[in-house]
């Protein structure tokens, strides 16, 4: 039983500062009990001699100078985990609050984790198929791979996100266990809700463990629901071998709330007053995504976050670009011209993919189709610029056959319905009749043999 | 007095009322004996940065002052090994403490057991002064160990042990100074990492570091000994040239340093370099390769000082005579490291929030490279390839510019070339060497009297490319005149069968600089004889429908490296063909 202290010295947002504290510990945890009866919790961010400054995660509302009694725990913050967490809502902070009771703990984990060895990684190699041609065959998602999607406001996140929950499908080796960890952060109720609602339909809720904060909860708490899901992706694929897929959003909202935090704490702003550690810290979060040796199991994450002002180059996006293996972004004037998904080819990337697919992973054509794929639509956007200014009917004939691929290749590879669940073959085969479009000789990236092969202008005439 | 811990905030640890530290010293925090650093100390506060994490770290934990600055252990182990920032090899930490790294681990840097064949090249009675080398070892198939005195040591050897198998905490031979101590000589040593070792004098620099990557060699060519920087936003394939320079360059040792990257980047790197053969000695690459892995996740302090360990590692390899490369992927994570520590110890920020003090950092570090006569008259270089990460692709971030003033040659990576999978996606028009004319010799010597010559040319031709694109976007390519239509064919010819090359192809990965030659001579035998038919009046698109440019285009993947002759055939084929159709 630890000491109790009685009283509170400064209050500062949603910090408080406890003085002739003794024994304390960097990072510890705290219970707030207040005269009400209510408890809150907190966690030591600073110890300086017998001075702690603690964070309340639920906000100090309420709290004055004379109406606490603080309880230090000695423990870092730990979550409670055992498999029983699938099917379950927790709150930001990771307890339960759907009414089932406590989780009957097998093993309590720090929920900062401990940075991976990347000695004991093993290189990602086996792709997910999404169902989804887009991602499958220009951006493939790969088992350990981290892949955020790079969104902005008002756009299709959420249905993607959705989408590849309920079609994803663990290449090979069918019968291992397959689960997500879905934690949302500040995110408005409906779409939490929306989530839900999902999962429920597609009959993958009971293998869903779900974290929510939610936009009207405290901030603090925000900063520490990935990090709990995270923990409970690792227990559940490092410990119980189950392939498991982490879906946060949004990160834009974890990123204020860490920027609120750190301007209390009044530490020196970095750009656009987020704090200088934001990469450490977005790091300290993608970087959980990964194989470990001796484990059969994989945390594969899909971030979402909502670019300010669609602007790429804001900190929140910038600094996930360079700590994440690529990105799915989408498109705002595909998604207005109703093309779903409405990813935006060009600037998407996936790192890993060059070694998870081809012959034996997918197919041994996939890497020629996709550079070609890539290579011919990045000609459509030099066309079209020209277009723009000399009109359409001025275009040699190469370039408005790369008029007509472009229109086709959005209108038949791009979009599908959200029900739609393509092969990889269905994907690959689209891919090349659409290549047929195009005149042989404008297909620099593919080996005479196979273009003998799949080169066919025949089957590019359905395309109307 | 004991000194304990004050104030813990993140990794900045605080002690109050001491005077028993220097600055820089190596201490061990608390009593999981965390390891840090001194960094600033006044009458109140000593602060030490922790290169671990300081969770359950309490006031009152003991200090304890190692004596000596913060330094590297030098001997024979450290290659084909992975460390962590301090030089904490990661498998014995695997071994130690599994998956997920412990705090307060620790284990001896070099492996203590591994006995090695050694050769010792003085005898008793020698007097030896810093740098001498008095015993050897094969350290792997390809590289020679050679132990040398410390720098600033001198004297006279005293006993010496007999050739055979020892360990690298055996003695091996005895030294006294002049003042009569007398001193153990073992095959390891220590070196502060932030002091640069010293050497007898800077040599100038003159020789190509050979990369096997057609762009970097003729365009923008890396100097042995020289400093290359390659900025690029996310996703233009910086880890990507760096991973291709570390695998193909001609340096005899690389230091790859990944700095606060990927973890699973640095698993591709181990994986790859372990089945990579080196095409010049017939050898795994890791028996040429040093990697320190200090990932994104991994304490921040640590990121700091991994790119000194890393340095100090190359320098000392380098006064043993050897050609070192070292890969710092990213010095921009680096700068972040410094900023983060900066923020902490509430230090006035310059720009963006970086310490004013970031550009004498970089030079620093920078200037560490050079091309040097060692203390032993040996020659031995070090060549820095940073990696900058711009925020936001924005060259004009401060990490970018400052990095710009202190290194040579300059490949920007760029954001479109790469959405066209253009790779590498290094940009011909911004980017830069100043090796240029230092390198004047070596080309002619080694390839060719006309390589420059060539290469000037290939220049201009896309420099001239590059101005009539502007034209081009506007009213489109059609109304251009044929001489200038063939110049934008050349121009893409050029982009796509020399500039842009692939690395996963067997070929094209590795270029020699021979066929680098062979190939800008014939593309500029092509533009020449094409010249020469427009103004025999032949319209380009019958010299096209030839289809000799798809077939130059192609020659990357067609003419193996080894086939050189084959060359000849084409280019007489390009000039019949076209001499063909303006004699019908």
């Amino acid at each position: 039983m630890g000491l109790q202290y009685i009283g509170l010295k400064e209050i500062n947002g949603p910090l408080i500062v406890i003085d002739k504290a003794k024994d304390v510990s960097f990072d510890e945890i705290a219970e707030i009990h207040l005269d009400d009866g209510t408890i809150r919790n907190g966690r030591v961010v600073e110890v300086s001699g017998d001075k702690v400054v603690l964070q309340v995660f639920e906000g100090t509302k309420g709290i004055s100078l004379t109406n606490t009694r603080t309880r230090m725990m000695g423990i870092p913050m730990e979550m409670p985990l055992s498999k029983e967490i699938l099917g379950r809502v927790f709150s930001g902070s990771g307890r339960p609050i759907d009414g089932l009771g406590e989780i009957y703990c097998e093993k309590s984990m720090d929920i900062n984790g401990k940075p991976l060895n990347p000695v004991s990684r093993t290189y990602p190699r086996n792709y997910i198929r999404t169902g989804i041609s887009s991602i499958d065959c220009l951006t493939t998602l790969i088992r350990g791979q981290k892949l955020p999607i790079f969104s902005g406001s008002g756009l299709s996140h959420d249905k993607l996100a959705v989408q590849i929950v309920r079609q994803a499908e663990i290449a090979e080796e069918k019968g291992e266990e397959f689960a997500v960890v879905f934690a949302a952060m500040g995110v408005k109720n409906d779409v939490a809700d929306y989530f839900r609602r999902s999962f429920e339909e597609s009959g993958v809720l009971s293998r869903v463990a779900m974290f929510l904060n939610l936009s009207n909860d405290p901030i603090i708490e925000r900063i520490l629901t990935p990090r709990c899901a995270l923990t409970a992706a690792e227990y559940l694929a490092y410990e119980k071998n189950m392939h498991i897929l982490v879906i946060l959003t949004d990160m834009t909202s974890y990123a204020e709330a860490l920027r609120e935090f750190s301007s209390s704490k009044g530490e020196i702003p970095g750009r656009k007053g987020y704090p200088g550690y934001l990469y450490s810290d977005f790091a300290s979060l993608y970087e959980r995504a990964g194989v470990i040796e001796g484990s059969t199991g994989s945390v594969t994450q899909i971030p979402i976050l909502t670019m300010p002002n669609d602007d790429i180059t804001h900190p929140v996006p910038d600094l996930t670009g360079y700590i994440t293996e690529g990105q799915i972004v989408l498109d705002r004037n595909l998604d207005q011209m109703g093309v779903y998904p409405p990813i935006s080819i060009l600037p998407s990337l996936s790192r890993l993919m060059k070694d998870g697919i081809g012959e034996g992973y997918t197919r041994a054509d996939h890497t020629v189709v996709s550079n070609q794929l890539f290579a011919s639509y990045a000609r459509v956007q030099d066309a079209r610029a020209l277009a723009s200014v000399i009109g359409e009917d001025e275009l040699s004939e190469t370039d408005k056959s790369y008029m007509r691929f472009g229109t086709m290749f959005e209108k038949y590879f791009i979009t599908q319905g959200i029900y739609e669940n393509r092969t990889i073959d269905q994907t690959l085969d689209l891919g090349w009749e659409l290549l047929s479009l195009l005149p042989v000789s404008e297909l620099d990236r593919v080996s005479e043999e196979l273009l003998s092969e799949k080169y066919n202008p025949e089957n590019a005439k359905k395309f109307k | 007095m004991q000194n304990s811990v004050y104030s813990v905030n993140g990794p900045v640890v605080k002690i109050k009322d001491t005077k028993d530290f220097a600055m820089l010293e190596m201490v061990y925090v608390g009593d999981k004996k965390l390891i840090g650093e001194v960094i600033g100390i006044n009458d109140k506060f000593t602060t030490i940065q922790v290169y671990e994490s300081t969770t359950g770290l309490k006031p009152g934990e003991p200090i304890i002052g190692s004596g000596s600055p913060m330094s590297a252990t030098l001997g024979p182990g450290i290659l084909s090994n992975i460390f962590d920032g301090i030089e904490r090899p990661l498998r014995k930490l695997q071994e130690s403490s599994g998956a997920f790294i412990a705090e307060g681990s620790v284990v001896s840097t070099l492996d203590e057991e591994r006995q090695f064949d050694v050769t010792l090249k003085i005898n008793t009675g020698d007097i030896v002064k810093g740098g001498d080398i008095y015993a050897t070892c094969p350290e792997t198939p390809l590289i020679e160990h050679k132990c040398m005195i410390s720098p600033y040591l001198s004297g006279k050897i005293i006993w010496v042990a007999e050739n055979g198998k020892y360990t690298i905490n055996d003695k091996v031979a005895e030294l006294e100074t002049d003042d009569g101590t007398v001193i153990p000589l073992t095959l390891c040593q220590k070196w502060p990492i932030r002091q640069a070792r010293p050497v007898k004098e800077r040599l100038s620099i003159n020789k190509l570091l050979v990369t096997g990557q057609r762009v970097i060699d003729t365009i923008c060519p890396i100097a042995k000994g020289g400093t290359a920087a390659v900025p690029g936003g996310f996703g233009t394939g910086k880890t990507m040239t760096q991973h291709q320079l570390a695998k193909w360059c001609d340096a005899d040792i690389i230091v790859y340093i990944g700095c606060g990257e990927r973890g699973n980047e640095m698993t591709q790197v181990l994986e790859e370099f372990g089945e990579l053969i080196d095409p010049k000695s017939g050898k795994h690459l890791t028996d040429r390769t040093v990697l320190i892995a200090n990932t994104s996740n991994m304490p921040v302090a640590a990121r700091e000082a991994s790119i000194y360990t890393g340095i100090t590692l190359a320098e000392y390899y380098r006064d043993m005579g050897y050609h070192i490369a070292i890969m710092a992927d990213s010095t921009s994570r680096w700068a972040e490291a410094l900023r983060e520590i900066s923020g902490r110890l509430e230090e006035m920020p310059a720009e963006e929030g970086f310490p004013a003090y970031l550009p004498s950092r970089l030079s620093e570090f920078y200037e560490r490279a050079g091309y040097m006569k060692t203390l032993n008259d040996n020659e031995g270089s070090v060549t820095i390839i940073g990696a900058v990460s711009p925020q936001g692709s924005d060259f004009s971030e401060p990490v970018t510019q400052n990095t710009k003033r202190f290194v040579r040659c300059f490949l920007a990576l760029d954001k479109s070339l790469a959405y066209s999978r253009h790779y590498p996606a290094i940009n011909w028009i911004t980017s830069y060497s100043e090796y240029i004319d230092d390198l004047k010799d070596f080309y002619a010597e080694n390839v060719g009297i006309e390589f420059l010559e060539y290469r000037q040319k290939i220049n201009n031709i896309l420099v001239e490319e590059n101005n009539l694109m502007e034209i081009v976007k506007l009213i489109g390519s059609d109304v251009l005149p044929d001489d200038q239509k063939l110049t934008i064919e050349i121009a893409r010819v050029i982009r796509l069968g020399f500039l842009q090359q692939n690395a996963y192809h067997k070929d094209d990965t590795y270029v020699p600089l021979e066929k680098q030659f062979k190939m800008m001579e014939t593309i500029l035998l092509l533009q020449k004889e094409a010249k020469n038919a427009i103004s025999k009046n032949i319209a380009i698109s019958t010299i096209a429908e030839t289809g000799l440019f798809e077939k130059v285009i192609k020659i990357k993947y067609n003419i193996s490296n080894d086939n050189l002759s084959a060359f000849d055939e084409l280019n007489s084929e390009i000039k019949n063909t076209i001499f063909s159709l303006y004699r019908a």
